[in-house]
């Protein structure tokens, strides 16, 4: 009874800020506008690939190819729904209302998660359909082995950035912060741990790089990556797990500040 | 009502409050009263369980803050920081909170109307002036229709008009039997408000009194006397029954006994004065005196008070400052 109010309370907060709207909808836009972009680029790229790189032409994968730069966007979703609390001093009005620290953390966790998913799984089958579009004869269809896994992964892998950015500002709480380490991490140095090779073992156990398998239909020839799409998710689940579990005792520890 | 019993937050070596036990009462106003710093926003912090204290406890009605059902039902507060979402509107920051304790949205629109806020309440909170954010913060305190409200600074900043309508609305809800907690720094703005003072200086309580009894026992008048002649007036007025004791600079204060009289006495002594004049001494200046003996009582923690200024602290203080 007491969390359904909460739940109520935390989504007109949600609801009624501009940020929510325009940090959703440039994620939506980015990934989809990208991933058809790369995707027609990629068709006609087609021909003058080599053999190998052929057989290792994966037209689900191209078509999220916008996720590595939406997603950014989603980070600051995430990242503004709890850093918001402390930016604006509202977390003491938030804390009197709500004194169950759990219980206001895990309300609005578990709005703003529900909005990403519905707002990430209509992006993941956009994009999916939009990119398909663009790659012609080449396209994969969602009756495909494997397709529907990564499309609907890729809704999820949304979900599990934009809670990961969520726990994360719970522990750090200031907004500038927050995003200071997130932004440059997902988007430069994960790419660069993962595509140096003396760090490349390590890199493909960060949290985006493990929960991008879902995305994949068609493994690469020579690909040695330990895990399966649903063990990738689940490692990046585990980091998610870890960065709540990380926000929620310091904020319980915490003065409210 | 709130309870606190030896109530302590330290931040790192600092001591914001010290061991503080005192009890606010319902059907009255209860003004805080300390200088800036004294503690007076850590300690309604704690009230709401939002600092968690270092040491000792804190109740509302008898129970802690965090197992309250509905909390914003029980106790009202306005917090020196804002903590409004500067892109929300007035409307919207009550509706989270009343949602948030199961509060009907009616009540919204009835606290809107009760602070003046109504025709503003659907724009963002970024454009509201300092008396427009005091006002919607009263509202937020207001919204549970709480027996308990605690104001943290609620005149800081206002404008006249704003003033007189917080004193009256503070006032009136004191009236209605509900429990007023209300701090500020300014003695004067005490005085006005407050039934019942709590005056606490480096995070020590130094006073927990009636009004009346503070204005009684502070708002004295004496005559100084200046005399070159001093063990010669001393004479001359123990000998008529009048008692004087030590003022400041080699002063002395003579209390109960008209100038008139003193300057009598005087000259049928054949003593010269150098200066005889009432004084008044202000609310204001007991406070700056008693929150002043604070600071030196801590300066001068374990060793004793020079022998005068101790005579002084205690004929003014008498228990009332050393309770805590
Ligand atoms: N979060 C905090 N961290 C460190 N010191 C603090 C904090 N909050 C308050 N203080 C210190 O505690 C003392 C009491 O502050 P405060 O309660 O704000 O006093 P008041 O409200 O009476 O002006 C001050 O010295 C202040 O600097
Ligand atoms: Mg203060």
């Amino acid at each position: 009874m007491a969390t359904a109010q909460v739940v109520r309370s935390e989504w007109t907060k949600i609801r009624s800020v501009a940020s929510t709207v325009w940090t959703l909808s440039t994620a939506v836009v980015v990934t989809i506008a990208l991933g058809m972009l790369i995707s027609a680029l990629s068709k006609n790229e087609f021909d003058n690939l080599s053999q190998r790189e052929k057989l290792s032409f994966d037209p689900t994968f191209i078509s999220f190819a916008g996720t590595g730069l939406g997603q950014l966007a989603m980070i600051v979703f995430g990242v503004l729904v709890v850093s918001n609390e402390y930016s604006t001093g509202m977390i003491r009005a938030s804390l009197a209302a709500v004194p169950k620290r759990g219980v206001f953390l895990f309300s609005k966790l578990a709005v703003a998660t529900a909005l990403v998913f519905v707002v990430g799984m209509a992006t993941s089958f956009a994009t999916f359909f939009l990119g398909q579009l663009m790659l012609g004869d080449l396209k994969a269809s969602i009756g495909d082995d494997g397709v529907l896994r990564a499309v609907f992964g890729g809704g999820l892998y949304m979900t599990l950035i934009a809670l990961f950015s969520m726990g994360v500002a719970t522990m750090l709480r200031s907004p500038m912060l927050s995003l200071g380490i997130l932004m440059p991490f997902f988007f430069l140095i994960s790419n660069i741990l993962g595509n140096v090779s003396a760090t490349e073992k390590v890199g493909r156990f960060l949290p985006d790089q493990a929960g991008s398998k879902i995305m994949q239909v068609v493994t690469p020839v020579d690909d040695d990556t330990p895990y399966g799409p649903w063990g990738g998710l689940g490692i990046m689940a585990l980091w998610v797990i870890a960065a709540v579990v990380g926000g929620y005792v310091l904020l319980k520890r915490r003065d409210a500040q | 009502m709130i309870e606190l019993e030896g109530l302590t937050k330290r931040y790192g070596e600092k001591v914001a409050v010290d061991h503080l036990t005192f009890t606010v009462r319902p059907g009255i106003v209860t003004g805080f009263l300390g200088p800036n710093g004294a503690g007076k926003s850590t300690t309604m912090r704690m009230i709401l369980g939002l600092d968690h204290p270092t040491a000792g406890d804190v109740r509302i009605d008898g129970t802690h803050y965090e197992r309250l059902q509905d909390p914003l039902t029980y106790i009202g507060a306005l917090l020196e920081a804002k903590g409004v979402h500067p892109g929300r509107s007035a409307y919207n920051h009550l509706l989270w909170l009343a949602q948030s304790n199961g509060i009907p949205e009616r009540r919204v629109r009835e606290v809107l109307d009760e602070v003046g806020l109504t025709a503003v309440a659907r724009k963002k909170a970024k454009g509201f002036s300092l008396g427009m954010g005091q006002r919607l913060g009263i509202a937020a305190a207001l919204l549970g229709d709480p027996r308990i409200l605690m104001f943290d600074e609620p005149v800081n900043g206002l404008d006249p008009e704003g003033i007189h309508w917080i004193r009256t609305l503070m006032k009136s809800l004191a009236q209605q039997g509900r429990t007023v907690f209300v701090s500020s720094h300014l003695m004067s703005e005490m005085a006005l408000t407050a039934d019942h003072l709590v005056v606490i200086g480096q995070g020590r309580l130094l006073a927990d009194t009636s009004m009346a009894q503070f204005i009684e026992r502070n708002s004295r008048s004496y005559v100084r006397v200046r005399s070159p002649q001093r063990e010669a007036l001393l004479d001359a007025l123990h000998q008529a029954g009048v008692t004087a004791v030590d003022g400041p600079d080699g002063t002395l204060e003579v209390d109960g006994t008209p100038a008139g009289t003193i300057g009598e006495l005087a000259a049928a002594n054949g003593v010269v004065l150098h200066e005889l004049s009432p004084q008044q001494a202000s609310l204001e200046e007991a406070f700056m005196q008693l929150t002043a003996e604070s600071v030196e009582y801590h300066a001068h923690a374990g060793t004793p008070l020079p022998p005068q200024q101790q005579q002084r602290q205690q004929q003014q203080w008498g228990e009332s400052w050393r309770k805590g």
